[in-house]
């Protein structure tokens, strides 16, 4: 599936705000991407399998919860980093 | 040609001072990792080349970046510092404080966590295990003071000695938690905080929950210093307690700070900012009058050390990694401020001139000798 990044996670994927992961649920495609462009998970996921807290994930425009949430073929993921902080 | 390097940590990226005559020039290279905090970043003494950098971007999770060649180019760790996973269980927000090992260890690193968290790189850096011992010991969130008492920025595990005579022989001072002992390379800890005030506590002399700002080991005799929350002390040995030898200060300036910095080759020399630790406890300079203070003799007598500083209206805060020494004689004392300056004195605190202005707010400074 596709999946869009935001631009603090591009140094994992050269640049490319567009990737590809697969995965019956999101925490399988996040170990995909992982796999994919390593290092990636644990700036996204914490050592709990927690959303960090300033990073949301759309999954079809509707915000996923956790990374239990199950996932289709043709779903798309897209991860945003909240902006705030100074 | 051998140069002296300084690391400034800031909040938007790592910055590299060097002087190769002297301490009289300064050029600055950087920053490496713009716009990501780097907490701390300290040169291996062992190769010279390596240097290991606590990073987090605002937004993303904690890392931990290695560099074998001075900073030209950077790899990420495989595995940063991370908890075990377990119901309930914790997570790094971030990477606090980083000690190399010992001569005798070659790759080995130690890295303290907020929250208050201890782990061990045995590659230089690139995967870090937690030191179970600490993290998974049963008391450890009551050692923290629970999960509700931490400091705005969250409680941390800082201050990493390690006794350069023995290297299972570790310190370690949390915020909060107070200082520990281990004297088997991490497997069991122990309090040891007797003789500390703690005045936020209901137990005068509680074993631990103590707030230490900063724990200094000297490299050659073992002597052991603090600043604490609670005023600053010399551990006595022979007594087995700290000693308030900042009882000894102006009594207008008291003994609240954060950094303390230990001369690499006098066990007697040391140096502390102090801060306004008074009312709501601003954290600056008292009266808005920056000066550093100097013992020659353990923390009996006290002398300060402000010339070439701000007479008044200095307002910056000094953070607890913010100042250090060089290993050169006389020595170099340096400190980094919340507004972005580096002070430094190239007399042991005879003269303070301002190597470098504008940087971001300025979290660690650590220097380093180097071909």
């Amino acid at each position: 599936m596709k999946v869009l990044l935001p631009t603090p996670l591009a140094e994992y994927t050269a640049n490319r705000r567009e990737t590809e992961a697969h995965g019956e649920t999101l925490d399988e495609a996040l170990r995909d991407l992982d796999r994919r462009h390593p290092g990636i998970r644990f700036r996204i996921v914490d050592e709990q399998d927690a959303i960090r807290p300033h990073i949301k994930i759309f999954v079809n425009r509707m915000q996923a919860a956790s990374v239990a949430h199950r996932l289709g073929p043709f779903d798309e993921l897209l991860i945003v980093a909240a902006l705030s902080g100074g | 040609m051998r140069q002296l390097i300084v690391l400034v940590g800031t909040r938007k990226g790592l910055f590299v001072l060097s002087s190769a005559d002297g301490r009289r020039t300064w050029s600055i290279a950087g920053p490496h990792f713009l716009g990501q905090i780097v907490n701390h970043a300290v040169v291996d003494p062992r190769d010279g080349r390596t240097i290991v950098a606590a990073v987090r971007a605002g937004h993303l999770g904690p890392t931990v970046y290695r560099s074998a060649d001075l900073g030209n180019t950077w790899q990420e760790a495989k595995r940063p510092p991370a908890f075990a996973k377990r119901e309930g269980g914790q997570s790094v927000s971030h990477v606090f404080w980083l000690t190399p090992g010992a001569a005798s260890e070659p790759g080995r690193w130690y890295a303290g966590t907020s929250p208050q968290g201890l782990f061990v790189s045995d590659d230089g850096g690139d995967e870090w295990r937690g030191v179970d011992g600490f993290n998974e010991h049963p008391q450890r969130i009551e050692w923290i003071g629970g999960l509700q008492d931490a400091p705005p920025d969250g409680g941390t595990l800082h201050s990493i000695n390690l006794d350069a005579r023995d290297p299972s022989h570790l310190y370690f001072g949390m915020s909060a938690g107070g200082v520990f002992e281990s004297r088997d390379a991490g497997a069991t800890w122990s309090p040891m905080n007797r003789g500390c005030a703690a005045d936020f506590l209901p137990d005068p002399d509680a074993e631990y929950g103590h707030d230490v700002h900063c724990l200094r080991m000297h490299p050659t005799t073992g002597d052991m210093y603090q600043q604490n929350h609670c005023g600053i002390y010399r551990f006595d040995a022979a007594a087995g307690k700290w000693d308030r030898i900042g009882r000894n200060m102006p009594a207008d300036i008291g003994d609240i700070g954060f950094p303390m910095v230990l001369h690499p080759r006098d066990p007697a020399t040391l140096w502390v900012f102090p801060m306004d630790g008074g009312s709501v406890w601003p954290r600056i300079p008292i009266g808005g009058k920056p000066a550093v203070y100097a013992s020659r003799d353990s923390g009996r007598t006290w002398r300060r050390s402000d010339r070439g500083m701000p007479p008044e209206q200095g307002w910056f805060t000094v953070k607890r990694q913010a100042m250090t020494a060089d290993s050169l004689d006389p020595v170099g004392l340096y400190f980094g401020t919340t507004s972005g300056e580096v002070w430094a004195s190239a007399d042991e605190g005879g003269e303070w001139s301002c190597i470098r202005a504008h940087l971001p707010h300025i979290y660690s400074v650590e220097t380093a000798l180097v071909e």
